[in-house]
């Protein structure tokens, strides 16, 4: 069972946790201009990446809130969890951070703050993905 | 001591060294592509073929699996392409010339609530009207055909009815694999174990070939059956798969007496449980939830199914598991499979069996073969193209299949 780290409860077991798939998934910016093959691309193709893997959770039977996590798919070891709609801060091919300006401050967060609040409209959009 | 040690048996299949071309090249030397390559051979006529195996023959998920053949799912499109597989499994044991010890003992399909109730009787109805062999039983019915099933209504889930399917059954894995090696290797395809596709090459749209730690070897069709590789293999030609690989588990118990006649698979309390001819139980569930390729999974799943199965048999609470062990699963979103042709010219996928690729796999080969060998689909293969994500013909089977994929 993997132990996760809920950025707002801290570490708990795999079974309070839900998962979502790949994260960053956004959802259309124009559905109506959408091709049959875009929106199958949007609906249901998703990257089936062998290595690092940023994906959602939702704490379900925590906080409920929902979250990013970097994972790796082989050894299922999680290096990163970070708030929904903040930018991956990890580069997935290489496993290095990617330092940014905002960084900083996200970094505080991540390790156990309350999430924040101002991103909880982006939120809502990604966790309308389900899968 | 090396003069006492019986001869060696003789082996079943050569191992030749890759020829620097062939016809057909088939990717992956698990059931699938065994099969594909003995219908390619049998059925098309095409002997200049090779199956290229990365590790060793049926050493993934056709070593892994429950073993399950039964063909009683919901859709006209599954039933026919399941169906089909069955009727080929029962040939199978004479054509291959190999007793694999296919034992048709049925399936149940147990229901727990009013809904699953509505749902079985349902899909009993499709399949009677599909040629499937299907009846629907009450508890004491139920309790005939598998006299240790708890029907009582002291559990949290009572048994409530279920359905029935005679012609279901198990067979013995890695001897239906040997069984198509053989016959194979007989028909002159070459088995070449040890041997990964790094790389598929194309020119202009079209596949020229493969390369491969033992080197580059030229083709112009080349069949990819490597389940939760797939999407990751594919995209070496920039083909997308809408798959998803998750680890799926299974476990057998020591040893014991012959105690249940028959496969029970229950959805709503998620275990599937049949016994083994040597008198293991052997038991499996769902998926783990998050996308692996790990080839293992959380305890907790095997908890959850041991749970719903000493629930549902009281005689296995003394029963000690054995062993546990992991695949990974090439899992759809519509849980049906993909045997398909792509916008590659000689490119061509069967893969998305997700957790119940055992029982399809004389029909994925029979079907899968007519592709490779005529660039079209075959009529039982057609609704199963990766078109269907586009034109939203999916083929909807979570959880109509009877049993979660």
């Amino acid at each position: 069972m993997l132990l996760i780290e809920c950025p707002n409860c801290g570490p708990r077991d795999e079974t309070e946790f839900h998962y979502g798939g790949q994260a960053h998934v956004a959802y259309p910016e124009d559905p109506y201009a959408l091709t049959d093959k875009e929106w199958a691309e949007y609906l249901f193709y998703r990257d089936n990446t062998r290595g690092l893997y940023a994906e959602r959770w939702s704490h379900s039977l925590g906080c409920r809130k929902w979250f990013n996590a970097v994972r790796d798919t082989v050894t299922y070891e999680i290096t990163t969890v970070y708030p929904m709609g903040q930018p991956c801060p990890v580069d997935l091919r290489t496993g290095e951070r990617i330092r940014t300006a905002a960084d900083s401050g996200s970094d505080a967060e991540a390790g156990g703050g309350s999430g924040g609040s101002s991103n909880s409209a982006d939120t809502t959009i990604e966790s309308e993905v389900g899968r | 001591m090396a003069d006492m040690l019986p001869e060696h048996p003789d082996f079943l299949w050569r191992n030749p060294d890759p020829k620097p071309s062939y016809e057909a090249i088939i990717v992956g030397g698990g059931g699938h592509g065994l099969a594909t390559a003995y219908y390619l051979a049998k059925n098309h006529g095409m002997t200049n073929i090779a199956i290229l195996e990365k590790g060793w023959l049926a050493g993934g998920n056709m070593a892994r699996n429950t073993t399950i053949i039964r063909s009683n799912y919901l859709w006209d499109e599954s039933a026919a392409i399941y169906e089909h597989s069955l009727k080929l499994w029962e040939q199978l044991p004479e054509e291959l010339e190999y007793d694999f010890l296919f034992s048709q003992r049925g399936v149940l399909n147990l229901a727990h609530t009013l809904q699953d109730v509505r749902e079985s009787r349902r899909r009993v109805n499709a399949n009677v009207l599909n040629g499937v062999d299907a009846e629907w039983l009450d508890p004491q019915q139920v309790k005939e055909v598998c006299p240790i099933i708890n029907i009582g209504d002291d559990i949290r889930y009572p048994v409530m009815g279920g359905t029935y399917q005679p012609r279901a059954g198990i067979a013995k894995h890695d001897h239906v694999a040997w069984a198509f090696a053989r016959k194979c290797d007989e028909m002159g395809v070459d088995i070449i174990q040890n041997c990964e596709v790094t790389d598929l090459i194309t020119i202009a749209g079209k596949v020229i070939g493969v390369e491969t730690n033992r080197g580059r070897i030229a083709t112009e069709r080349v069949g990819l059956a490597v389940a939760g590789d797939s999407a990751g293999l594919a995209e070496k030609a920039g083909v997308r798969l809408p798959i998803q690989t998750h680890p799926l588990q299974a476990l057998v118990s020591e040893l014991f007496e012959p105690v249940h006649p028959t496969v029970v698979m229950s959805n709503h309390v998620h275990v599937y449980v049949s016994q083994a001819h040597k008198g293991e139980l052997v038991m499996g569930a769902g998926v783990d939830a998050y996308n692996g390729f790990g080839q293992r999974g959380g305890f907790h799943v095997i908890e959850e199914q041991l749970s719903a199965a000493v629930e549902l048999f009281p005689i296995f609470s003394r029963a000690h598991l054995l062993r546990t062990w992991g695949g990974n699963v090439d899992v759809t979103l519509d849980a049906s499979p993909i045997v398909s042709t792509t916008e590659v010219e000689g490119l061509f996928v069967n893969c998305g069996w997700g957790t119940g690729g055992f029982k399809g796999t004389p029909g994925a080969g029979f079907s899968f073969a007519h592709t490779v060998a005529n660039g079209t689909p075959h009529e039982l293969n057609a609704p199963f193209a990766l078109e269907r994500f586009e034109t939203g013909h999916l083929i909807d089977e979570h959880g109509a299949a009877a049993v979660a994929h």
